[in-house]
């Protein structure tokens, strides 16, 4: 398979990366392996580590940072910039509407059984219209490259998406460590990011606040994998880090327990899954969430960011149909392409699917994380078969993708430098507007021809750069 | 402040006193094995500073016999003994991750390496360990957490919680370890002069960090009334009764300036009347009273502190 090389033309380095070859040829080894250590002990001095369970050893892990960039020229920006603000719009207006009328269900765009019996789809909030009518305000979209201009988006993450820490810390380990870089290269910054999303969750104040809004951060707790996210945007944005334990619910609003005695919370930006919010709504067993949010959340005295009920737009059968929402709702052709899906439970699809397991890239319909996933060309024929039994058990909870000729950046290995596989994960900001900030997080397949860019499995990260006019 | 918050800086604070009372009580007990003759002895005086960290039962159940070996383990790295030096460490590192956002990141970073450096230590052969060295361990990382918070926190409610834990923490512990040898203080005509009363009481001062702030204070002999005016009722001394007192109602102080009149202040006007009643003794007085009856009264007034401050500030008004 030929891949688009994002420096490299033939021998040509293509525009933005001109100013970057000389910097990459001319590092000398030892250089090179200095500045990594100096990258890695930066890392772990700041406590920027994810954890992965159940697999032994030690939880805490660095995600491995790869100190050559990928860059965007203004253009190309420009482009990805206007498909993710339309893709955003689409995706929220979708959620109004199947929260409300349900208007793109009568009209026959998407099967009924597809939203209505979605385990994401909340019945709880049917008919609750969320400050702004905005349901999903932090949108992380999973975009690919195939080609100069072949851009597609591989999945939406409309929940809590995660990573923006990577995004910030990646460009000042950057700038700390190689600041000619950003003198020779006009690079757009993304450190406004934490103030921007503080703004946007100030915009979305529940109609019964008055004030200027308190905000929290509702975390699961400091055993969550990605408890160091949490507490480095609540640093940064000046807000309070909270636990369920922490919250309350009084009469008509939800308060946190201060030194200083009960203070009100108007919006709470959650970093806990749906059924965790609130045990006298969801699952009673939850001691993550707040008894009762949920009525002051219908009666407007709290804001939940993103929205209960925000998943449902996010899933990956309902994935195929978001080009479908761009026309539907905004009259507009999408901009950002899908990857061709074949969706398990149409007998077309699945038989074309049976007969080319080998070639094709199967997921389950509800996995994350690069869990549960089959990548036909790189797995053995037991390794094949073993899945097709899963498949077989249960097709409707699978969708299958082509295996995409991702993007290769060129990244630092142990014996210099070779091309390796990248995607991106720009964020989103919807509330009274729709904000991106320049940049995004680059996650790179780290091992020879892999194409699985998760951190889980054995992915890194990259600074991504976009450079001004 | 969350009082979740409030609440992880405060222990955070009095865990890390605790983890320099076991390091330290770890050094004494060292000391008297070195002694020739203490066969028996050395079982009463182990036996005592086991009382002292309350945890002789815990350690009967688990260990049974007094050893050097177990009273080593049981003290320095035992995590089922929620006052060993290496539980209270944990649990300071613990709590300073919870409220990362409230420590400076050179006070995160000393509480961080402290925690590393003592998993590596867990790891070697516990023959290999010297136990000077330990202790000396544990100082020197407190030592280095406490200078970062004194050089580099913002003088606020956070730093407030965080003196309060080791101000009432240190109060509590010298307090107790005065009452498990109370007996040994007291005036009695046969030891006086005897080699058997100035062992002991040196060790006290030592068990204290205080056998030569002693002699700058007091010079020439000890005395067992100078000994316990000393622990008790010298403001100079850093680890008297008085001094920490004095510094849990400063910091008391500073959080009902903060606060204002919405906020009670039960912890701060018991702290207050404590110290005026401590104030207004000397040691003749004290020893009028009984010691004893003096210590079990100032550890109970000292836990009512600690509890007003949980009703005051870490339950969020509710």
């Amino acid at each position: 398979m030929n891949y688009y090389n994002e420096m490299f033309d033939g021998d040509a380095v293509r525009e933005p990366y001109a100013r970057l070859r000389e910097w990459v040829e001319t590092m000398p080894d030892d250089f090179r392996q200095m500045k990594q250590a100096e990258a890695e002990a930066l890392f772990r001095r700041i406590g920027i580590t994810f954890a992965v369970y159940g697999e032994g050893g030690d939880p805490d892990r660095l995600i491995p940072f790869d100190m050559m960039p990928r860059v965007f020229e203004q253009a190309e920006w420009r482009r990805l910039e206007r498909g993710i603000k339309q893709r955003a719009r689409a995706l929220n207006a979708f959620l109004r509407d199947v929260y409300g009328r349900g208007e793109i269900v009568r009209a026959g765009r998407i099967p009924a059984r597809l939203v209505y019996r979605n385990e994401a789809y909340e019945k709880a909030v049917v008919g609750i219209v969320p400050p702004r009518g905005v349901y999903s305000h932090i949108i992380g979209i999973d975009i690919v490259r195939t080609a100069k201009d072949e851009f597609h988006v591989l999945e939406d993450n409309c929940r809590t998406p995660s990573g923006v820490s990577y995004m910030l810390e990646n460009r000042e380990i950057m700038m700390r460590m190689f600041p000619q870089l950003f003198r020779t290269n006009r690079i757009e910054p993304v450190d406004q990011y934490p103030e921007l999303l503080r703004r946007t969750l100030e915009s979305l104040a529940p109609a019964k606040c008055s004030e200027r809004p308190t905000c929290v951060i509702l975390t699961p707790g400091h055993y969550n994998s990605a408890y160091y996210e949490h507490s480095f945007l609540a640093n940064l944005m000046g807000v309070e880090l909270v636990e369920g334990q922490d919250l309350f619910v009084d009469g008509e609003f939800c308060y946190m327990r201060t030194t200083t005695g009960p203070k009100r919370v108007d919006v709470i930006y959650r970093r806990i899954d749906d059924p965790f919010l609130d045990p006298l709504c969801f699952r009673p067993d939850s001691m993550l969430g707040v008894p009762g949010l949920m009525d002051v959340y219908r009666s407007g005295g709290v804001s939940i960011c993103s929205a209960p009920g925000a998943g449902v737009a996010d899933d990956k059968a309902i994935y195929t149909f978001v080009p479908e929402m761009v026309r539907f709702y905004l009259g507009e052709e999408p901009i950002l392409n899908n990857v061709q899906t074949w969706t398990l439970w149409k007998d077309d699809d699945y038989r074309y699917v049976m007969e080319n397991l080998g070639d094709l890239v199967v997921k389950e319909v509800h996995g994350s994380g690069g869990y549960g996933m089959l990548v036909g060309p790189k797995s053995t024929a037991a390794e094949i078969e073993t899945f097709r039994a899963k498949i077989q058990a249960n097709p409707s909870n699978y969708i299958a993708q082509p295996t995409l000729a991702l993007s290769t950046c060129p990244t630092f290995v142990d014996e210099g430098i070779a091309p390796r596989h990248v995607d991106l994960r720009p964020f989103c900001l919807c509330g009274d507007r729709i904000e991106l900030v320049p940049g995004g997080l680059t996650r790179v397949a780290l091992r020879e021809g892999s194409l699985v860019v998760n951190s889980s499995q054995g992915g890194g990260v990259k600074d991504t750069w976009v450079l001004s006019e | 402040m969350l009082s979740r918050t409030a609440s992880n800086l405060f222990w955070m604070g009095r865990n890390l006193e605790r983890a320099e009372t076991a390091a330290r009580l770890l050094d004494v007990g060292q000391r008297i094995t070195l002694l020739p003759n203490t066969e028996l002895g050395y079982q009463n005086e182990w036996n005592s500073l086991l009382q002292a960290s309350g945890t002789s039962d815990l350690f009967r159940q688990k260990y049974g016999e007094i050893t050097q070996e177990k009273i080593e383990e049981f003290i320095f790295f035992d995590h089922d003994n929620p006052s060993s030096a290496a539980s209270c460490l944990e649990q300071a590192r613990e709590a300073g991750r919870i409220v990362r956002t409230a420590l400076t990141s050179q006070v995160w970073d000393a509480l961080n390496v402290a925690y590393q450096e003592l998993r590596k230590i867990e790891r070697q052969p516990r023959a290999k360990l010297d136990m000077a060295g330990l202790t000396d361990f544990i100082t020197s990382h407190t030592s280095t957490v406490r200078g970062a918070i004194n050089a580099t926190q913002l003088r606020n409610d956070g730093w407030h919680f965080m003196n309060l834990g080791y101000s009432i923490e240190r109060a509590d512990a010298t307090a107790r370890l005065l009452d498990v040898k109370y007996f040994v203080l007291l005036p009695r005509i046969e030891f006086v002069g005897s080699g058997l009363d100035n062992y002991q009481w040196q060790v006290i001062l030592r068990a204290l960090s205080a056998h030569r702030a002693y002699h700058w204070a007091y010079g020439g002999d000890i005395t067992a009334a100078q000994v316990a005016d000393f622990l008790i009722l010298n403001g100079e001394s850093p680890r008297a009764l008085i001094t920490s007192l004095y510094e849990a109602v400063w910091h008391l102080e500073g959080l009902a300036r903060r606060y204002g009149d919405s906020v009670p202040t039960e912890a701060r006007d018991k702290a207050r009347e404590v110290l005026a009643a401590l104030e207004s003794r000397n040691i003749e007085m004290i020893f009028d009273e009984g010691l004893h009856e003096f210590l079990s009264r100032f550890i109970r007034e000292m836990a009512t502190i600690s509890n007003l401050v949980h009703q005051d500030y870490l339950m969020g008004g509710v």
